[in-house]
């Protein structure tokens, strides 16, 4: 995706801070995130990473600084909730799909429950995504008839039922045995080149590497360095993030 | 006494004892009803974030879960007035509706439990994965997360149906007409103790077979639902 560096971001973290009781999460987080780019987060385990994405889609509640989606505040305490999730979906690592409903029920019902559109015009996007995600026949199965990577497809289909500008992907690969992971990158890599932004956090360097426009290297709570993908994999500075990429790499 | 007299005495009681089991079974199916109408707001109210419901919630759910069921008894029966005045109507309330109430209570407290448990069951991350799709906390509990764990509160709920028809004899120490109480009234009339030991077990067998289906079919939904 190509972007115009001077267009204004989309997405805006000033100053974001987060404790849990004693603990502080998140020291103070600025990131700018333009419209249509591909951001990944990576760091050492317990640094804050699905933390910041949490705040991004207002799941967990800051303590500090500010956070802008667009025109929205999502700090603001009287913040349309459903508007914010409508223009930021998030995939997990769990997947965390519906069990009770089918896989095109789990697509559909958040755009006809919460966003109240009509019925068929939703059941008509969810197949047209299901079919995009590679799993045109598996629309009336149940989640656990399909394998870890279709779950996580269909996960990925749900989000993007919802229209959003921006999705979140927390570790979305972790949870699956390694023939899978593939397929499910690639679909992450077919919404990024549908133009809808997306902020992954991921252990998958490779991916990183040639899937994202910038990425952000997390420590305990800081953002230690952040650069396009060809400068942070080769001149990476600190040495907190030479030290990590040495053992991931 | 032979043993063919001992039976026809026991099939002769039987109608009478018989319609004292009518009785247990009505409290039983009423209490059940009550309790668990009661014990779906208890339950639901536990799991509230909003202290003013939460707090009463708990507090009277462990509080009628841990009290003897015969001391609730003992309240309902004698502290809820024998009729009651509803706009010049006076409406009798029979002993044994009183019982019925006073079982209703730890019915409830129980069913309370059942609820919150099977709730509780269901993994985090549904709620996470409905809150970041724009469901409302209660959306989430009445359209994700409920219709998950419905089928996993049947069974308990049916053990809790059989362990309070056998808690229904209790009612007879305050004076409600029902099977253990006309068993005994039975055997007194006859005045033979050869028979004693056949009339209460004509009554446990009574018992037996109308909890012991319910018990087994409690089993098998549990093993269907559990390996889900
Ligand atoms: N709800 C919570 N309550 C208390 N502590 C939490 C909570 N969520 C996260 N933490 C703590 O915050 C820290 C950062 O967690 P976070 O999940 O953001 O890390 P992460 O970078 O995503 O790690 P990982 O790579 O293991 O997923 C951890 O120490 C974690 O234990
Ligand atoms: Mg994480």
């Amino acid at each position: 995706m190509s972007v115009s560096p001077s267009s204004a971001p989309l997405i805006a973290l000033r100053g974001v801070r987060k404790s849990f009781g004693h603990l502080e999460v998140l020291r103070g987080i600025d990131m700018d995130i333009r419209k249509g780019e591909v951001v990944a987060i990576i760091g050492p385990s317990g640094s804050g990473k699905s933390t910041i994405l949490r705040t991004i889609n207002g799941l967990t509640p800051i303590n500090e600084g500010s956070i802008r989606v667009g025109d929205i505040e999502v700090g603001d305490p009287k913040l349309d909730k459903v508007k914010l999730r409508h223009r930021v979906g998030m995939v997990f690592q769990q997947y965390n799909l519906f069990p009770h409903r089918t896989v095109l029920q789990n697509v559909a019902m958040a755009p006809i429950q919460v966003l109240k559109e009509p019925r068929e015009q939703v059941e008509e996007r969810a197949r047209r995504l299901l079919a995009e995600m590679r799993l045109p026949d598996k629309a009336d199965a149940y989640p656990g008839e399909l394998s870890g990577g279709q779950q996580q497809r269909v996960a990925i289909a749900r989000a993007l039922c919802m229209e959003p500008e921006v999705i979140l992907f927390d570790e979305v690969t972790a949870a699956l045995d390694p023939e899978m992971v593939k397929e499910v990158l690639s679909a992450v890599r077919k919404v990024a080149e549908d133009g809808v932004t997306c902020i992954l956090v991921t252990h998958e360097m490779g991916f990183a590497r040639e899937a994202a426009d910038h990425i952000y290297f997390t420590d305990r709570g800081v953002i230690v360095e952040h650069a396009p993908p060809q400068t942070f994999f080769t001149e990476a500075s600190d040495p907190r993030t030479k030290e990590f990429l040495s053992k991931v790499l | 006494m032979t043993a063919s007299q001992v039976v026809s005495t026991v099939v002769e009681w039987m109608p009478f004892i018989l319609r004292g089991f009518g009785l247990n079974i009505l409290m039983s199916v009423l209490a059940i009803l009550i309790g668990t109408a009661l014990g779906i707001f208890l339950g639901l109210g536990q799991l509230s974030r909003l202290r003013l419901v939460g707090a009463p919630s708990r507090l009277a759910t462990q509080l009628f879960r841990n009290a003897p069921w015969l001391v609730l008894l003992f309240y309902c029966i004698f502290l809820m007035p024998y009729q009651v005045n509803i706009g010049g109507m006076t409406i009798v309330l029979p002993s044994w509706l009183r019982a019925t109430i006073g079982f209703s209570f730890p019915v409830a407290a129980n069913f309370s439990e059942i609820v919150r448990g099977a709730v509780n069951s269901v993994p985090h991350g549904q709620w996470e994965a409905a809150e970041a799709l724009g469901y409302s906390r209660r959306a989430t509990l009445f359209r994700i997360v409920l219709p998950q764990c419905i089928s996993r509160m049947i069974p308990p709920w049916m053990n809790l149906y059989a362990l309070l028809l056998t808690a229904t004899p209790l009612s007879m120490i305050v004076g409600v007409e029902e099977a253990l109480g006309r068993t005994q009234a039975a055997v007194q009339a006859q005045a033979n103790a050869a028979m004693l030991l056949p009339m209460y077990l004509a009554l446990l067998a009574l018992f037996f077979f109308y909890t012991w289906p319910i018990n087994r079919l409690s089993r098998a939904l549990e093993g269907r639902f559990g390996t889900k």
